[in-house]
């Protein structure tokens, strides 16, 4: 009887416990399989941890097991909104340890799509972020860019998502010129019409900006101490970008700005993400005004695989083919660590070879893995509601953080 | 250089400048494929990765790796990325540890470092001293084994299943309607460390090293036979 007196609250004198609530691992706003066990103190988040590793699918452990060539596909499935930003790393660090001069052409084209991809992503990523902080209309007409992404994607490898283009030497194929042309007028008219939009509805808007604005302030040293990479370094205010410090395929060539965010919160990578899809635009235009024609893969026979039309007339072309598609190319003994700037962020590939025709060891950064740990420290003191919006402007895919 | 990965530009006299820096600590350090790789004691981890920071620049930690090598001693390989944002250059460092012996934890130095040494805590077993949440990351709650390591087979010791009967989620041992395949193409004239089958009829066999004495050649014997049903690992 006395306990219960004890424990009854009376006024003036209330205890106040901490809760704990699990969000997730199926929730729209969880951009996948995330699971996110918040320890709340009324509405205000005190502690957040991030469960996971529910969409592992062993990927690094598949690819020793596979040859070069077989692995390929495997970055696809990471990151699932930009599929060929992942290929990107993974063919340039055989490339670096093959020591193989990819067709100039064919650097072309990989900086075309890979910027196509970066608008891929990027719509997806704002049109979520915008969703989750409560807008409906702007997504949907996102969505249109996306779609008409993925029809290019089709007319360039055959496949809506999982592109499997890239090659070690080149790209598996080259494109018909319509789609060049189809893409260019693309550029000119549809594509900033249904992005300028869609953005005008966002930018500006009271209720996006009262969601976002000073929301998960991050400063220069937590971003580098936290190893931020990608539009997260660059909503911090440092300019760091991969294709122009550590420029790869033609970006050297290629004439672009790099956004930064001044105050480093939710809205300013909002806006750095917005800009970089218009950044895109112009390299892509630059691509296809500057591209040569050519050749789309590395004439060494030992890497990429001969035309169909020369293995009907040629013996060597069939036994290439035969041993390239069981055998696989050989890649020399050693570790290269290969980085590039993927939508997300800085996407590495550190690659062992031991000679053989399988990767001895594939180590795959992933971009979210860093970002997604430092949601526990941009969280703390904000309310339950703005874990949507950070978690939105992190740009979180689990395909790529689990692996 | 032909190939047209990112373009890493070594300054002239980063690799003295790093052994200066790191003096007794250092095992070795090459470049190799143009990317510098630095090979320090395990135990000076950290005042070595503190020096790198402070006095070599080389400010974000932005990968860990494990390495599993089950020819070596020690057994594992921890190399850790790091980028310099104001020289523009990238280099790694590579330390060799075992089971047994923790691995300094850096998560004082860069806290990032604590989800990807709990990465490769859960692949590889690499114990890291300092690191306060040294739990599994990637695995399921409550699994065993350390997936990356050589030695663990790839389709895993448990499969998951919703049972209906039991109405819950139930755990039982792989079982695989086919042997697991996992062929070797690798051209038995170029690097293949088997005897191709007949060859060991002639007793001394084309293929086998010279100078095999004969139990060397019985070995060889026994993995051939093994070899061409399935190399899988069934659990």
């Amino acid at each position: 009887m006395s306990m219960q007196q004890d424990l009854a609250p009376t006024t003036g004198d209330e205890v106040i416990q901490n809760y704990t609530i699990n969000f997730g691992p199926q929730h729209p706003a969880a951009h996948g399989v995330l699971r996110l066990v918040m320890e709340l103190d009324g509405e205000i988040v005190e502690r957040l941890d991030p469960h996971i590793g529910l969409l592992h699918r062993g990927t690094e452990k598949l690819i020793e097991y596979k040859t070069y060539l077989q692995a390929l596909p495997y970055f696809d499935r990471l990151d699932y909104a930009s599929p060929m930003a992942m290929e990107h790393s993974y063919v340039l660090a055989v490339e670096k340890l093959l020591d193989l001069e990819v067709p100039i052409r064919a650097q072309y084209l990989r900086v075309l799509f890979a910027e196509l991809t970066r608008i891929k992503n990027h719509t997806l990523n704002i049109a979520h972020h915008i969703i989750d902080v409560g807008a409906m209309t702007p997504p949907l007409w996102l969505y249109e860019i996306r779609e008409d992404c993925m029809a290019f994607y089709e007319r360039a490898s055959g496949a809506r998502m999982h592109a499997a283009w890239f090659r070690p030497g080149g790209v598996h194929q080259d494109v018909p010129l319509k789609l060049l042309t189809d893409i260019a007028e693309w550029l000119d008219d549809r594509m900033p019409r249904l992005f300028e939009d869609a953005m005008s509805l966002v930018v500006d808007n009271r209720i996006f900006k009262q969601r976002n604005v000073d929301i998960a302030i991050v400063s220069k040293e937590d971003a580098i101490k936290w190893g931020f990479s990608g539009p997260m370094i660059r909503g911090a205010g440092i300019p760091w970008d991969i294709r122009k410090s550590q420029p790869y395929d033609v970006y050297a060539k290629m004439d672009f700005d790099i956004p930064v965010g001044t105050r480093g919160d939710c809205y300013d990578r909002f806006m750095v993400r917005v800009e970089e899809v218009r950044q895109s635009v112009r390299i892509m235009k630059q691509c296809l005004q500057q591209m040569p024609e050519g050749p789309v893969c590395s004439d060494d026979r030992k890497v990429s695989p001969p035309k169909r039309a020369e293995m009907k007339q040629s013996m060597e072309a069939l036994i290439h083919h035969f041993k390239l598609y069981t055998e696989g190319f050989k890649v020399p003994a050693g570790s290269v660590y290969v980085a590039t700037e993927s939508p997300k962020g800085e996407f590495g590939v550190y690659l062992v070879s031991d000679g053989t025709n399988k990767p001895y060891r594939c180590k795959i950064r992933p971009t979210a893995f860093s970002h997604l740990q430092a949601m526990d420290f941009m969280s703390r003191g904000h309310m339950l509601a703005d874990t949507t919006a950070i978690l939105g402007a992190l740009d979180i895919v689990f395909g790529e953080c689990d692996r | 250089m032909s190939h047209s990965a990112p373009l890493i530009h070594t300054p002239d006299g980063t690799i003295a400048a790093i052994t200066k820096a790191l003096g007794a600590n250092l095992v070795s350090i090459e470049e190799a494929n143009g990317e510098v790789a630095v090979h320090i004691h395990r135990d000076s981890l950290v005042e070595c990765m503190i020096k790198l920071r402070d006095e070599c620049a080389y400010q974000q930690l932005m990968e860990m790796a494990g390495v599993d090598w089950p020819d070596r001693d020690p057994r594992f390989e921890v190399v850790y990325c790091l980028l310099s944002l104001t020289k523009n250059h990238r280099i790694r460092v590579h330390l060799a540890t075992n089971e047994d012996h923790p691995v300094p934890s850096v998560t004082g130095i860069w806290p990032v470092a604590g989800w990807l040494e709990r990465e490769v805590f859960d692949m590889y077993g690499v114990l890291f001293s300092g690191n306060s949440d040294l739990r599994r990351i990637l695995t399921d709650y409550g699994f065993s084994g350390h997936p990356q390591r050589k030695d663990f087979p790839l389709s895993g010791y448990v499969e998951l299943r919703y049972s209906e009967e039991e109405k819950r989620v139930k755990y039982e041992p792989v079982q695989l309607a086919q042997d697991f395949r996992n062929f070797d193409f690798l051209s038995p004239w170029e690097g293949a460390d088997y005897v191709l089958p007949g060859d060991e009829k002639t007793g001394e066999g084309p293929a086998a090293p010279a100078g095999a004495d004969k139990t060397a050649n019985k070995e060889a014997v026994k993995r051939t036979a093994r070899k061409p049903k399935a190399t899988g690992d069934k659990a």
